[in-house]
Protein backbone atom coordinates (compact mmCIF):
# COMPACT_ATOMS: atom_id res chain seq x y z
CA UNK A 1 0.00 0.00 0.00
CA UNK A 2 1.25 3.23 -0.54
CA UNK A 3 2.00 5.85 1.69
CA UNK A 4 -0.73 8.14 1.08
CA UNK A 5 -3.37 5.13 1.25
CA UNK A 6 -1.89 4.48 4.62
CA UNK A 7 -1.90 7.90 5.85
CA UNK A 8 -5.63 8.14 4.61
CA UNK A 9 -6.20 4.83 6.17
CA UNK A 10 -5.07 6.04 9.66
CA UNK A 11 -6.95 9.86 9.40
CA UNK A 12 -10.05 8.36 8.62
CA UNK A 13 -9.85 5.92 11.36
CA UNK A 14 -8.21 8.56 13.55
CA UNK A 15 -11.65 10.91 12.66
CA UNK A 16 -14.04 7.64 12.82
CA UNK A 17 -12.77 6.64 16.40
CA UNK A 18 -13.08 9.74 17.85
CA UNK A 19 -16.67 10.38 16.56
CA UNK A 20 -17.49 7.18 18.09
CA UNK A 21 -16.59 8.20 21.08
CA UNK A 22 -17.68 11.50 21.51
CA UNK A 23 -21.09 10.10 20.41
CA UNK A 24 -21.38 7.89 23.36
CA UNK A 25 -20.90 10.58 25.85
CA UNK A 26 -23.18 12.97 23.60
CA UNK A 27 -26.29 11.09 22.96
CA UNK A 28 -28.75 10.44 25.18
CA UNK A 29 -28.24 6.91 26.81
CA UNK A 30 -31.84 5.13 26.20
CA UNK A 31 -30.89 5.49 22.10
CA UNK A 32 -28.32 3.12 22.13
CA UNK A 33 -29.79 0.98 25.69
CA UNK A 34 -31.46 -1.35 23.78
CA UNK A 35 -30.87 -4.88 24.75
CA UNK A 36 -29.69 -6.00 21.24
CA UNK A 37 -27.13 -3.39 20.16
CA UNK A 38 -25.87 -3.71 23.73
CA UNK A 39 -25.49 -7.70 22.55
CA UNK A 40 -24.25 -6.87 19.00
CA UNK A 41 -21.72 -3.77 20.40
CA UNK A 42 -20.19 -6.37 22.91
CA UNK A 43 -19.81 -9.33 20.93
CA UNK A 44 -18.07 -7.15 17.67
CA UNK A 45 -14.96 -7.14 19.36
CA UNK A 46 -15.24 -11.26 20.24
CA UNK A 47 -15.91 -11.57 16.78
CA UNK A 48 -13.35 -9.48 14.86
CA UNK A 49 -10.70 -10.26 16.96
CA UNK A 50 -11.28 -14.07 16.30
CA UNK A 51 -11.01 -13.39 12.78
CA UNK A 52 -8.10 -11.35 12.90
CA UNK A 53 -5.89 -13.95 14.83
CA UNK A 54 -7.19 -16.79 12.49
CA UNK A 55 -6.36 -14.08 9.35
CA UNK A 56 -2.80 -13.23 10.94
CA UNK A 57 -2.01 -16.47 11.73
CA UNK A 58 -3.13 -18.64 9.05
CA UNK A 59 -3.91 -16.67 5.53
CA UNK A 60 -0.48 -17.01 3.07
CA UNK A 61 1.12 -14.20 1.33
CA UNK A 62 -0.76 -11.40 -0.96
CA UNK A 63 0.20 -13.51 -3.97
CA UNK A 64 -0.83 -16.93 -2.83
CA UNK A 65 -3.77 -16.16 -0.62
CA UNK A 66 -4.63 -19.64 0.66
CA UNK A 67 -4.13 -21.02 4.24
CA UNK A 68 -0.69 -21.66 5.60
CA UNK A 69 0.65 -23.53 8.47
CA UNK A 70 4.12 -22.10 9.80
CA UNK A 71 6.00 -20.38 12.81
CA UNK A 72 3.20 -18.54 13.29
CA UNK A 73 0.86 -20.84 14.22
CA UNK A 74 4.02 -21.99 16.94
CA UNK A 75 3.88 -18.96 17.78
CA UNK A 76 0.25 -18.36 18.60
CA UNK A 77 0.41 -21.88 21.03
CA UNK A 78 3.13 -20.24 22.37
CA UNK A 79 0.92 -17.21 23.16
CA UNK A 80 -2.03 -19.49 24.46
CA UNK A 81 0.12 -21.12 26.70
CA UNK A 82 1.42 -17.81 28.54
CA UNK A 83 -2.36 -16.88 28.67
CA UNK A 84 -3.23 -19.85 30.61
CA UNK A 85 -0.35 -19.48 32.70
CA UNK A 86 -1.78 -15.63 33.59
CA UNK A 87 1.46 -13.78 31.71
CA UNK A 88 0.93 -10.03 31.22
CA UNK A 89 0.23 -8.64 27.63
CA UNK A 90 3.78 -8.06 26.62
CA UNK A 91 5.02 -11.24 28.04
CA UNK A 92 2.15 -12.90 25.80
CA UNK A 93 3.06 -10.89 22.35
CA UNK A 94 7.15 -11.51 23.15
CA UNK A 95 6.61 -15.25 23.73
CA UNK A 96 4.79 -15.29 20.48
CA UNK A 97 7.44 -13.90 18.80
CA UNK A 98 10.56 -15.33 20.38
CA UNK A 99 8.72 -19.30 20.01
CA UNK A 100 7.83 -18.15 16.07
CA UNK A 101 12.25 -16.92 15.69
CA UNK A 102 13.14 -20.01 17.08
CA UNK A 103 11.11 -22.11 15.08
CA UNK A 104 12.32 -20.50 11.51
CA UNK A 105 16.17 -20.09 13.34
CA UNK A 106 16.05 -24.20 13.66
CA UNK B 1 -23.94 11.12 43.64
CA UNK B 2 -22.26 14.11 45.40
CA UNK B 3 -21.11 16.85 44.18
CA UNK B 4 -18.44 16.79 47.59
CA UNK B 5 -14.72 16.98 46.86
CA UNK B 6 -13.56 13.99 47.77
CA UNK B 7 -11.20 13.20 50.94
CA UNK B 8 -7.72 13.80 50.22
CA UNK B 9 -6.46 9.46 51.36
CA UNK B 10 -9.35 8.22 49.42
CA UNK B 11 -8.05 10.63 46.15
CA UNK B 12 -4.39 9.71 46.41
CA UNK B 13 -5.59 5.53 46.59
CA UNK B 14 -7.56 6.67 43.27
CA UNK B 15 -4.99 8.24 41.51
CA UNK B 16 -2.39 5.12 42.47
CA UNK B 17 -4.49 3.06 40.93
CA UNK B 18 -4.92 4.69 37.53
CA UNK B 19 -1.40 4.86 37.50
CA UNK B 20 -0.28 1.61 37.87
CA UNK B 21 -3.10 0.36 34.88
CA UNK B 22 -1.29 3.22 33.00
CA UNK B 23 2.18 2.03 33.19
CA UNK B 24 0.67 -1.81 32.53
CA UNK B 25 -0.68 -0.59 29.65
CA UNK B 26 1.39 1.83 28.03
CA UNK B 27 3.89 -0.79 28.89
CA UNK B 28 3.08 -2.84 25.81
CA UNK B 29 2.36 0.57 23.78
CA UNK B 30 6.70 -0.81 22.46
CA UNK B 31 4.87 -4.12 21.39
CA UNK B 32 1.73 -1.94 18.85
CA UNK B 33 5.06 0.03 17.66
CA UNK B 34 6.87 -2.34 16.85
CA UNK B 35 4.48 -4.39 15.02
CA UNK B 36 2.86 -1.32 13.39
CA UNK B 37 6.51 -0.83 11.67
CA UNK B 38 7.02 -4.63 10.88
CA UNK B 39 3.54 -4.15 9.16
CA UNK B 40 4.62 -1.51 6.74
CA UNK B 41 4.11 1.50 8.40
CA UNK B 42 6.58 4.14 9.09
CA UNK B 43 7.35 5.88 12.40
CA UNK B 44 5.25 8.69 11.35
CA UNK B 45 1.97 6.84 10.43
CA UNK B 46 2.74 4.81 13.46
CA UNK B 47 2.71 7.48 16.31
CA UNK B 48 -0.05 9.03 14.60
CA UNK B 49 -2.13 6.51 15.10
CA UNK B 50 -1.41 6.23 18.64
CA UNK B 51 -2.11 10.27 19.08
CA UNK B 52 -5.19 10.35 16.92
CA UNK B 53 -6.72 7.30 17.21
CA UNK B 54 -5.71 6.22 20.96
CA UNK B 55 -7.54 2.46 20.86
CA UNK B 56 -5.23 -0.33 20.98
CA UNK B 57 -7.27 -2.67 19.90
CA UNK B 58 -8.35 -0.76 16.74
CA UNK B 59 -4.83 0.50 16.23
CA UNK B 60 -3.78 -3.36 15.76
CA UNK B 61 -6.43 -4.47 13.49
CA UNK B 62 -5.66 -1.56 11.32
CA UNK B 63 -1.79 -1.94 11.02
CA UNK B 64 -2.47 -6.09 11.45
CA UNK B 65 -5.16 -5.60 7.89
CA UNK B 66 -2.46 -3.41 6.50
CA UNK B 67 0.11 -5.94 6.82
CA UNK B 68 -1.65 -8.71 4.80
CA UNK B 69 -2.01 -6.60 2.27
CA UNK B 70 -5.75 -4.90 2.50
CA UNK B 71 -6.90 -1.74 1.32
CA UNK B 72 -7.15 1.30 3.09
CA UNK B 73 -10.61 1.42 3.06
CA UNK B 74 -10.82 -2.55 4.80
CA UNK B 75 -7.81 -1.35 7.24
CA UNK B 76 -10.15 1.40 8.28
CA UNK B 77 -13.23 -0.28 8.55
CA UNK B 78 -11.57 -2.74 10.63
CA UNK B 79 -10.50 -0.89 13.16
CA UNK B 80 -13.68 1.22 13.11
CA UNK B 81 -15.64 -1.34 14.32
CA UNK B 82 -13.53 -2.35 17.50
CA UNK B 83 -13.42 1.59 18.04
CA UNK B 84 -17.85 0.70 18.33
CA UNK B 85 -17.34 -0.40 22.30
CA UNK B 86 -15.73 2.91 23.47
CA UNK B 87 -19.27 4.24 22.28
CA UNK B 88 -21.01 2.42 24.69
CA UNK B 89 -18.34 2.61 27.39
CA UNK B 90 -19.41 6.68 26.87
CA UNK B 91 -22.80 6.13 27.55
CA UNK B 92 -21.96 4.61 30.99
CA UNK B 93 -19.21 7.13 31.27
CA UNK B 94 -21.48 10.08 30.38
CA UNK B 95 -23.59 11.04 33.59
CA UNK B 96 -20.94 10.07 36.34
CA UNK B 97 -18.50 12.45 34.39
CA UNK B 98 -21.33 15.09 33.64
CA UNK B 99 -18.86 17.43 31.52
CA UNK B 100 -20.50 19.26 28.55
CA UNK B 101 -18.96 21.49 25.70
CA UNK B 102 -14.83 21.68 25.35
CA UNK B 103 -14.33 19.10 27.83
CA UNK B 104 -16.24 16.82 27.14
CA UNK B 105 -14.98 17.14 23.50
CA UNK B 106 -11.44 16.63 24.99
CA UNK B 107 -12.44 13.73 27.53
CA UNK B 108 -14.02 11.77 24.41
CA UNK B 109 -10.44 10.98 23.43
CA UNK B 110 -9.12 9.47 26.33
CA UNK B 111 -12.67 6.56 26.35
CA UNK B 112 -10.90 3.60 26.02
CA UNK B 113 -11.50 0.62 27.91
CA UNK B 114 -9.15 1.55 30.51
CA UNK B 115 -10.11 4.80 31.72
CA UNK B 116 -13.36 3.27 31.91
CA UNK B 117 -12.75 0.78 34.04
CA UNK B 118 -11.01 2.51 36.29
CA UNK B 119 -14.13 5.16 36.74
CA UNK B 120 -17.71 3.15 36.25
CA UNK B 121 -17.11 1.56 39.71
CA UNK B 122 -16.28 4.25 41.65
CA UNK B 123 -19.23 5.54 44.51
CA UNK B 124 -19.77 9.07 43.49
CA UNK B 125 -19.31 11.79 40.01
CA UNK B 126 -16.26 13.06 41.93
CA UNK B 127 -14.18 9.55 42.42
CA UNK B 128 -15.09 9.09 38.47
CA UNK B 129 -13.90 11.90 37.51
CA UNK B 130 -10.40 10.94 39.32
CA UNK B 131 -10.60 7.78 38.03
CA UNK B 132 -11.16 8.57 34.43
CA UNK B 133 -8.67 11.61 34.01
CA UNK B 134 -5.58 9.42 35.69
CA UNK B 135 -6.04 6.39 33.58
CA UNK B 136 -7.12 8.06 30.58
CA UNK B 137 -4.28 10.65 30.41
CA UNK B 138 -1.70 8.36 32.14
CA UNK B 139 -1.99 5.62 29.32
CA UNK B 140 -2.46 8.75 26.68
CA UNK B 141 1.53 9.84 27.75
CA UNK B 142 2.92 6.40 28.51
CA UNK B 143 1.10 4.58 25.44
CA UNK B 144 2.45 7.27 23.31
CA UNK B 145 5.60 7.37 24.39
CA UNK B 146 6.43 4.00 24.19
CA UNK B 147 4.92 3.56 20.36
CA UNK B 148 7.46 5.96 19.61
CA UNK B 149 10.23 3.65 21.70
CA UNK B 150 8.41 0.04 19.70
CA UNK B 151 8.40 2.07 16.20
CA UNK B 152 11.97 3.57 16.69
CA UNK B 153 13.54 -0.29 18.06
CA UNK B 154 11.37 -2.15 15.06
CA UNK B 155 12.98 0.01 12.63
CA UNK B 156 16.06 -0.50 13.45
CA UNK B 157 15.38 -4.68 13.83
CA UNK B 158 15.68 -5.23 9.94
CA UNK B 159 12.99 -8.20 8.53
CA UNK B 160 10.61 -8.57 11.54
CA UNK B 161 10.05 -11.84 10.17
CA UNK B 162 13.59 -13.24 11.92
CA UNK B 163 12.42 -12.00 14.85
CA UNK B 164 8.74 -13.32 14.89
CA UNK B 165 7.42 -10.57 14.54
CA UNK B 166 4.45 -11.62 11.87
CA UNK B 167 3.63 -14.46 14.70
CA UNK B 168 3.79 -11.46 17.92
CA UNK B 169 0.60 -9.64 16.28
CA UNK B 170 -1.49 -13.23 16.26
CA UNK B 171 -0.67 -13.44 20.03
CA UNK B 172 -1.20 -9.56 20.71
CA UNK B 173 -5.04 -10.15 18.89
CA UNK B 174 -5.06 -13.55 21.30
CA UNK B 175 -4.18 -11.74 24.39
CA UNK B 176 -6.84 -9.08 23.81
CA UNK B 177 -9.34 -11.37 23.12
CA UNK B 178 -8.84 -13.98 26.10
CA UNK B 179 -10.51 -11.54 28.78
CA UNK B 180 -13.39 -11.75 26.64
CA UNK B 181 -14.39 -15.87 26.53
CA UNK B 182 -15.60 -15.00 29.72
CA UNK B 183 -19.06 -16.58 28.43
CA UNK B 184 -20.29 -19.38 26.25
CA UNK B 185 -21.98 -16.74 23.34
CA UNK B 186 -18.69 -15.32 23.42
CA UNK B 187 -16.77 -18.51 22.68
CA UNK B 188 -19.13 -19.79 20.16
CA UNK B 189 -19.11 -16.29 18.63
CA UNK B 190 -15.13 -16.01 18.39
CA UNK B 191 -15.07 -19.87 17.06
CA UNK B 192 -17.93 -19.17 14.27
CA UNK B 193 -16.09 -16.17 13.50
CA UNK B 194 -12.50 -17.71 12.84
CA UNK B 195 -14.32 -20.19 10.88
CA UNK B 196 -15.89 -17.62 8.53
CA UNK B 197 -12.69 -15.68 8.13
CA UNK B 198 -10.56 -18.88 7.48
CA UNK B 199 -13.13 -19.59 4.97
CA UNK B 200 -13.28 -16.56 2.89
CA UNK B 201 -9.21 -16.51 3.25
CA UNK B 202 -8.77 -17.79 -0.20
CA UNK B 203 -11.81 -16.37 -1.75
CA UNK B 204 -11.37 -12.36 -1.03
CA UNK B 205 -9.07 -9.40 -0.77
CA UNK B 206 -7.32 -9.52 2.76
CA UNK B 207 -9.23 -7.35 5.33
CA UNK B 208 -12.76 -8.81 4.20
CA UNK B 209 -12.98 -12.03 6.11
CA UNK B 210 -11.79 -9.40 9.49
CA UNK B 211 -14.97 -7.23 8.11
CA UNK B 212 -17.28 -10.43 7.36
CA UNK B 213 -16.79 -11.74 10.68
CA UNK B 214 -18.77 -8.67 12.21
CA UNK B 215 -21.63 -10.54 10.94
CA UNK B 216 -21.31 -13.07 12.94
CA UNK B 217 -21.35 -10.68 15.62
CA UNK B 218 -24.66 -9.04 14.26
CA UNK B 219 -26.61 -12.79 13.98
CA UNK B 220 -25.31 -13.60 17.27
CA UNK B 221 -26.64 -10.38 19.13
CA UNK B 222 -29.98 -10.01 17.15
CA UNK B 223 -30.50 -14.48 18.19
CA UNK B 224 -29.20 -14.04 21.55
CA UNK B 225 -31.65 -13.45 24.34
CA UNK B 226 -28.54 -13.93 26.71
CA UNK B 227 -28.08 -10.43 28.60
CA UNK B 228 -24.35 -9.73 28.90
CA UNK B 229 -23.30 -6.83 31.63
Amino acid sequence: MSAAAIWLAVLGCALGCYLLKLAGLSVPGHVLEKPAVRRIADLIPVALLAALIATQVLAGSRDQPALVLDARLVGLGAALVALLLRAPFIVVVFVAALAAALVRAV
Amino acid sequence: MTAEPLEPGRRREIVRDGLAVSVATGAYGISFGAISVASGLDVWQTCALSLLVFTGASQFALVGVIGAGGTAFFAAASGLLLGVRNTLYGLRLAPLLGWTGLRRAAAAHLVIDESTAMSVTRESGAAARTGFLTTGVGVFVLWNAFTLVGAVAGEALGDPRDYGLDAAVGGAFLALLWPRLDSTQHRVTAVLAAALALVLVPLTPAGVPVIAAGVVALGMGLVSREVHP
